[in-house]
């Protein structure tokens, strides 16, 4: 009797797989023309590996407390991937996606992205988001020569050969948005909360605006740390103190909140009066998802500064949310007609494009070959801006937009910078970091240190 | 006007010419100012008019313009259209003209006042710079409303954010002015503004109206002000002001030490609601069955979800009544629970009575299966869901201390549903049941009583109960599919600390740990206080292992 | 024996246990790191270097599941923190890993790179003495071990039992992973410790350090394995096992419960430290979600699965789940979850002996399966009593046939 439980309970498990919804069309999307597409969801051992076909490793935790924010940017990149496929493919063949789920895991992604390297040999993989998932990840690559393309923004303080950095550095977002803060467009601010989750993220940026702040002659007694972990859920007291620690001067708070406890944070600020005219806070990781969860009206007015808004008017981002929404639709993805775009979306559309077309330039997906090429790339971005990848330093130059929440969950633009900014990997502001050096051409050929690799004539320090 | 003698002959030059001048003059004095009131009147009028084309403008800069213009334009629909634009009430179409929407929903034109029919149009760009100039405009003309809480809030916002250049106004409101709270406030607002005078003698009557005040707002602004610089000078150069600042700081701080203690336990009667809420459920079904139920989290989830769905219906179908739809996601998170309970009472739970270990490792996949089951129907996301209007919002209980409606809204809730609970277990039939059967089974049932239908019913009622947690923390938090995770250890501790089988133990277990947790917070940080809590629960249940309020038995191993 | 020990008639346990155990150490330690280091990639025995790395990290798994085994199936003490003493070894290893990175980190400085960023100028008191590989593998003993000992020590003094003991460890390694989360602790925070480049002098990335690691692990296990044996099998394991079923009894009897549990509890406490410090040079980071409690409550359910109180059906439980793991996450990643929560539930309902007692032993194995579903059925009208029954005792009903059930339930692993 009991086997015939234990039975019973293994046919259910098939059922439930079979009836998981979301899972099953978007996951391991082969094209359209492979017949072997019922049989493709198990990895297959590297011997029977189809030679017709580029594979693309997608790393991004599809459980877990991360599959909120990553499983967007599975669908984007599948959704890319179509996009490139129906043009005809790269160099003759189509491209293959290869998804796994790291589940949030951080030694699972390690675990994931070897088997990707190693056993289904992909081209590139695209994925990761938290700093930890891609310190965990960074050696693998590093070791086993492969190629991520990390969309997502950063603290900065890093630059590896083996990676492509497709979301902000500090000076790409922080900075300017505490430059707006202190401007008169901004509210003036002269003293600053700097509120954060408790990880490298927010701890780096702070540190690096703290430097800035005393350039610009902002005294400690005007700044102020403070830091939760994560989940965190109750906002109470640290909404208080800030309204008293706003006492007396113009005060601006800078977010760097992340994940689920944006949500009490904001719902707290509403319900206890901050209005984002007088304290106003800006946020780095809260973009048009997040607030997809949340009732926008009472953080009218409150900021987030990014490198891409849904809401930027340019035919390239209206043609950009049309594939996408036409995408959502065609794969029923849940939430149908709700679903946003937001900057790592964008950010992972860049990096694949410019992939491509340095795999074309290339002529071979050969990681060597492919990361010569990457340098010279191009791209026009749905921003209406000409992103350029800089072979330097491996990030992109990216122009950076603040924008104001809306009613709808949507922004409203209030400043923007003139053209892309170069990225700084290594920040100024931080006597140890301005030193060094991200340079992978050369003579400097590193992406760590004060001196270059190969001293002689002509070599200059580019930072 | 009168004739100048006969026409055709000038009069004699004794007398009747310097009258007759008097009256050309006086004439045309007259119609000189007769011209110029008609004048300054269009001028008003195009002033006012200006002012609302320049609102039309697209840019934020013109907007901000047009609303300076409608502060000093002293037109009495100036403020009228301020406020239509504060709330999102005003709407530009095509051709420039502006509308204003009523209270009903009507639109009226800015500058007829004649009522219109439905129109297309945008809102105008308004921004913080735009916030920031329109809400001192606004308020300065505020403070003339017939309305009392108005005039309050307008003497608010020009506290916050006012310069001097409002003091003038703000005397001649308080010269007008006959309510008693609105005249006090108007003169602490004068007093912040005098503060930064010139005049010394008028910074010490700011002190001392500060003072008489007592509000402990000021606390920062007058520690500035005695403040000493690193190189021995003071901010402040006159040292009469100096000591008079000084002991009403004195005064302003043991208000502050005696606010914040009050604010440590409002905040923590908040946050032990919330524990208690999440933990009444697992009280029941754990001090009266002695069943571990891990996947109690989920029943928070489920009923947070259901709360969701019932948002969901009710804007497909009835949304007029969109704002009422909590009431009705109670009894639906209720029922909803108590089903999901009932069906996992009779599937998986009956079979495990008794092994108390087996059925926490069972429950633990049960809320595996769940929180996947969850995320497959409505996706990985967070769900939205909207604090209804009524209980948007705060209210200033004093000095700073912002109690948030939904907070209050919580605690009330709590106190409902224990009181619920208690009515259940003691004044009804099916809660005599449950009370017998857990004293004395085999007796309870040789008394007729059918223990199966108790025990389902008893787990399901703590499945219940966790459902009508869920609505109430939909409202505070996030609602996704594993936010039941980060109760459930906490609901555990405040179980286990009360003491089981008793209800009152686990009340005060919980608002004691809402109300220690809440005031460490400050001292230490959100998590070290968090952790010390813990370790204090602990070391009480090493204490008392059967926690602080227990059911003596006889027996020589509990539970 | 001493006089204690009932007259045994032949040999009731499993025998074949020992040297299917001894066939995996074999397996694990010597022939998946030969075949991976000796023969060529093309070769059909090679053995890649992705299933070295699974293969290190599944028995790393495994040991803890046997420790995880002593503590609930012999001495009958459900622990939900586990998962805190095996991070706390990974903690100490990773520790030394992180020393020995010295000038090579991100920041090129002596100072680890999460203390760059936060700031610090010199290092904390407790991480001296972590250069030296020697002191880091004493600490992942003694760290845990000593926790576990203050801990129990209390705990058990106060006849602290049953549910309440693991909601208390639950509340212990909630409070810690909390601790180990804030930066300002000085353990990497949610970042962890990771980055790490050589371990006694070798670098982790080459393949024969991995295999020695793999190797490293199999030993342990097959040490852990013989320890845990000789302990159950001694008199001591007698009176823990007596504990288990029946405390107030062998309490009465003039034995301390205190001392032997807490034995039992720091040497499992002690053997997780130990399969954390194998752990982490092989996966490359630790941070502290590895003491979350959902990882404490896994181990459990590896020993369900496996079989409690049998010391080989904990390993094969633990390769099992954990294997299933790894190839359902890539193979049907959204099913992992109810894959996971059904083998809890059908595990506890079905099969509580676990998969050994349901396939080994033969009709033994099966009627004694029977009885015990016979004995729940009538049990379940007496709740609150011994919650800690998870082999039938032989005092109750035995509708079996009387040939195959001794006097107590005394089995040898």
């Amino acid at each position: 009797m009991r086997k015939w439980l234990v039975g019973l309970a293994a046919c259910c498990q098939v059922w439930l797989v079979g009836c998981s919804k979301d899972a099953a069309p978007a996951g391991d999307m082969k094209p359209a023309d492979s017949a072997a597409a019922a049989a493709s969801d198990m990895p297959k051992p590297a011997a029977a590996a189809t030679t017709d076909t580029i594979k693309v490793g997608i790393l991004h935790s599809l459980s877990g407390t991360m599959a909120i924010s990553e499983t967007s940017l599975r669908d984007v990149a599948l959704m890319t991937i179509e996009e490139i496929n129906a043009k005809g493919g790269l160099l003759g063949k189509k491209l293959e996606a290869v998804v796994v789920d790291p589940a949030s895991n951080w030694p699972l992604f390690a675990e994931k992205a070897r088997e990707l390297l190693q056993k289904d040999k992909v081209a590139v993989v695209f994925g990761c988001w938290t700093s930890v998932s891609r310190k965990s990840v960074l050696p693998v690559f590093e070791e086993l020569n492969g190629l991520l393309f990390y969309p997502v923004q950063y603290e900065g303080e890093e630059s590896s050969y083996n990676v492509f950095y497709t979301g902000a550095a500090p000076n790409q977002q922080a900075i300017p948005a505490v430059e707006y803060l202190m401007g008169e467009k901004g509210g003036g601010a002269k003293r600053f909360e700097l509120l954060g989750t408790d990880y490298v993220y927010p701890r780096t940026t702070n540190k690096i605006l703290r430097y800035f702040l005393h350039s610009k002659g902002v005294s400690d007694d005007d700044i102020h740390e403070e830091y939760t972990p994560f989940g965190h859920n109750d906002y109470q007291t640290i909404v208080a103190n800030i309204k008293k620690f706003a006492v007396g001067k113009r005060t601006a708070v800078i977010s760097t909140i992340n994940g689920d406890s944006n949500v009490p944070f904001y719902k707290e600020l509403g319900n206890q009066g901050m209005k984002a005219a007088d304290i106003p806070v800006v946020a780095f990781s809260v973009g048009e998802e997040e607030l997809r969860g949340i009732d926008a009206k009472p953080l009218v007015g409150q900021l987030a500064a990014w490198n891409y808004f849904m809401s930027i008017d340019t035919p390239e981002n209206k043609a950009f949310i049309a594939e996408w929404k036409a995408y959502v639709k065609a794969h029923n993805l849940t939430d149908g007609d709700k679903r946003v775009t937001n900057d790592p979306m964008e950010a992972t559309y860049i990096g694949m494009h410019m992939w491509a077309q340095a795999v074309e330039q290339a002529g071979t997906t050969d990681v060597d070959a492919v990361r010569q090429a990457a340098g010279y790339q191009t791209f026009r971005s749905p921003s209406g801006f000409d992103i350029t990848l800089d072979a330097k330093n491996h990030h992109l130059h990216k122009p950076v937009f603040i924008g104001e929440v809306q009613a709808n969950g949507q922004f409203q633009i209030v400043w923007k910078t003139e053209g892309p900014i170069r990225a700084q990997a290594w920040s100024p502001f931080i006597p140890e970091s301005s030193k060094k050096v991200a340079d992978w051409t050369y003579p400097w050929v590193c992406g760590n240190c004060t001196e270059a690799k190969y001293p002689g004539v002509g070599a200059v320090a580019n930072k | 006007m009168r004739r100048l003698g006969k026409p055709g002959t000038w009069s004699s030059r004794t007398g009747r010419r310097p009258a007759a001048l008097r009256c050309l003059a006086a004439f045309a004095v007259s119609l000189a100012a007769v011209l110029l009131a008609t004048v300054a009147a269009r001028a008003d009028a195009s002033d006012y008019e200006s002012a609302l084309h320049s609102l039309a403008e697209p840019s934020p800069e013109e907007v901000s313009r047009g609303i300076s213009g409608l502060g000093s334009s002293g037109d009495p629909r100036a403020m009228g259209v301020l406020q239509a634009l504060r709330d999102g009430n005003l709407l530009v179409a095509e051709g420039g003209a502006i509308y204003l929407k009523d209270a009903g929903g009507a639109l009226h034109d800015a500058l007829s006042g004649a009522p219109s029919g439905p129109r297309a149009g945008r809102a105008p760009p308004v921004d913080n710079d735009v916030r920031r100039v329109l809400l001192p405009v606004l308020a300065r003309l505020e403070l003339r409303s017939p309305d009392r809480a108005v005039r309050l809030a307008a003497n608010e916002t020009l506290a916050d954010r006012g310069n001097d250049g409002d003091a003038p106004v703000l005397r001649d409101a308080l010269a007008r002015e006959t309510d008693k709270g609105v005249r006090a406030a108007i003169v602490s607002t004068l007093a912040e503004l005098d503060l930064a005078s010139t005049d010394p003698q008028r910074r010490l009557g700011a002190i001392d109206a500060i003072g008489a005040s007592g509000s402990v707002r000021f606390r920062p602004v007058l520690s500035a002000l005695v403040a000493r610089h690193d190189d021995g000078s003071y901010s402040e150069p006159d040292p009469r002001v100096r000591s008079a600042a000084d002991s009403v700081l004195h005064s302003l701080d043991r208000k502050q030490m005696a606010v914040d203690a009050i604010a440590g336990v409002l905040y923590g009667l908040s946050a032990g609601s919330i524990l208690l809420l999440s933990a009444l459920g697992l009280a029941i079904t754990f001090g009266l069955m002695r069943v571990i139920n891990m996947a109690h989290g989920e029943m928070l989830m489920l009923g947070a979800y259901a709360t969701y769905c019932t948002q969901v219906f009710f804007a497909a179908h009835f949304p007029s009544l969109m704002s009422w739809y909590l009431l009705a996601a109670v009894p639906v998170a209720l029922i909803t629970c108590m089903a999901m309970g009932a069906l996992l009472e009779r599937t998986v739970i009956q079979f495990l009575y008794g092994r108390p270990l087996e059925t926490l490792l069972a429950t633990y996949g049960l809320s595996l299966l769940l929180i996947q089951l969850v995320r497959s129907i409505f996706g990985a996301q967070n769900v939205t869901v909207e604090n209804p209007p009524w209980l948007a919002g705060g209210a200033e209980l004093f000095e700073g201390v912002v109690i948030p409606y939904n907070r209050m809204a919580v605690v009330l809730f709590t106190i409902v549903v224990v009181a619920f609970v208690g009515y259940i277990l003691r004044g009804t039939s099916l809660g005599l049941r449950v009370r017998a059967v857990t004293q004395n089974r085999p007796m309870a049932a040789c008394m007729g009583i059918s223990t199966r239908r108790v025990d389902t019913w008893t787990f399901a009622l703590g499945s219940g109960v966790g459902g009508l947690g869920g609505v109430a923390l939909a409202q505070l938090g996030n609602v996704g599919p594993e936010m039941g995770q980060s109760y459930i250890v906490d609901s555990f501790l405040v179980v286990v600390l009360g003491g089981v089988g008793k209800l009152m133990g686990s009340i005060i277990a919980a608002f004691g740990l809402g109300i220690l947790n809440k005031v460490l917070e400050p001292f230490a940080g959100a998590v070290l206080g968090k952790i010390v809590v813990l370790m204090v629960v602990v070391l009480i249940i090493q204490k008392r292992p059967q926690g602080l309020f227990a059911q003596r038995t006889r027996g020589v191993e509990d539970a | 024996m001493t006089s204690l020990a009932p007259a045994r008639g032949p040999a009731i346990g499993r025998p074949w246990a020992t040297w299917v155990t001894a066939a995996v150490c074999v397996v694990v330690g010597v022939l998946v790191p030969l075949l991976n280091v000796v023969t060529p990639e093309t070769s059909i025995l090679h053995v890649s270097a992705v299933t070295v790395a699974l293969t290190g990290k599944l028995t790393c798994y495994a040991i803890v599941a046997v420790a995880m085994d002593l503590v609930w199936g012999f001495a009958g003490i459900l622990s939900l923190c586990h998962g805190l003493f095996f991070a706390l070894g990974g903690y100490a290893m990773g520790m030394y890993l992180m020393r020995v990175i010295g000038g090579e980190g991100m920041y090129r400085s002596a100072l680890p790179d999460f203390m760059v960023f936060l700031d610090w100028k010199e290092l904390p008191w407790y991480w001296r003495g972590f250069d030296h590989f020697g002191f880091a593998l004493v600490m992942a003993l003694l760290v845990p071990g000593l926790l576990a000992y203050v801990f129990g020590y209390f705990a058990f003094r106060s006849r602290i039992r049953g549910v309440y003991f693991s909601i208390v460890t639950q509340a212990v390694t909630y409070a810690a992973m909390l601790l180990f989360f804030r930066n300002a602790t000085g353990f990497g925070g949610n970042n962890g410790l990771t980055d790490f480049k050589r371990i006694l002098g070798y670098s982790l990335r080459e393949p024969s350090t991995r295999a020695a690691l793999c190797a490293a692990s199999g030993a342990g296990l097959a040490l852990t394995y013989l320890l845990c044996r000789f302990v159950v099998r001694s008199r001591a394991g007698r009176v823990l096992t007596a504990m288990r079923d029946v405390e107030a009894k062998v309490r009465f009897c003039g034995y301390d419960p205190v001392a032997y549990k807490l034995f039992a509890w720091t040497l499992s406490a002690m053997l997780c430290g130990l399969a954390g410090a194998l752990y982490v040079p092989q996966v490359g980071i630790i941070n502290p979600s590895e003491m979350q409690t959902s990882s404490s409550v896994e181990i459990a359910i590896w020993a369900a699965v496996g079989g409690r109180g049998t010391l080989v059906g904990p390993i094969f439980g633990a390769y099992l789940v954990n294997g299933g793991k790894s190839w359902l996450t890539a193979a049907f990643p959204t099913a992992w979850l109810y894959v996971l929560g059904t083998l809890f539930v059908v595990i506890t309902l079905v099969l509580p002996g676990g998969l050994v007692r349901a396939f080994s032993g033969a009709g033994r194995g099966r009627d004694l399966m029977a009885g015990w579903i016979r004995d729940l059925a009538s049990k379940r009208a007496a709740s609150g009593t011994s919650s800690n029954v998870p082999l039938p005792a032989a005092n109750l009903a035995a509708p079996a046939p009387p040939t195959t059930v001794a006097a107590t339930d005394q089995e040898e692993p």
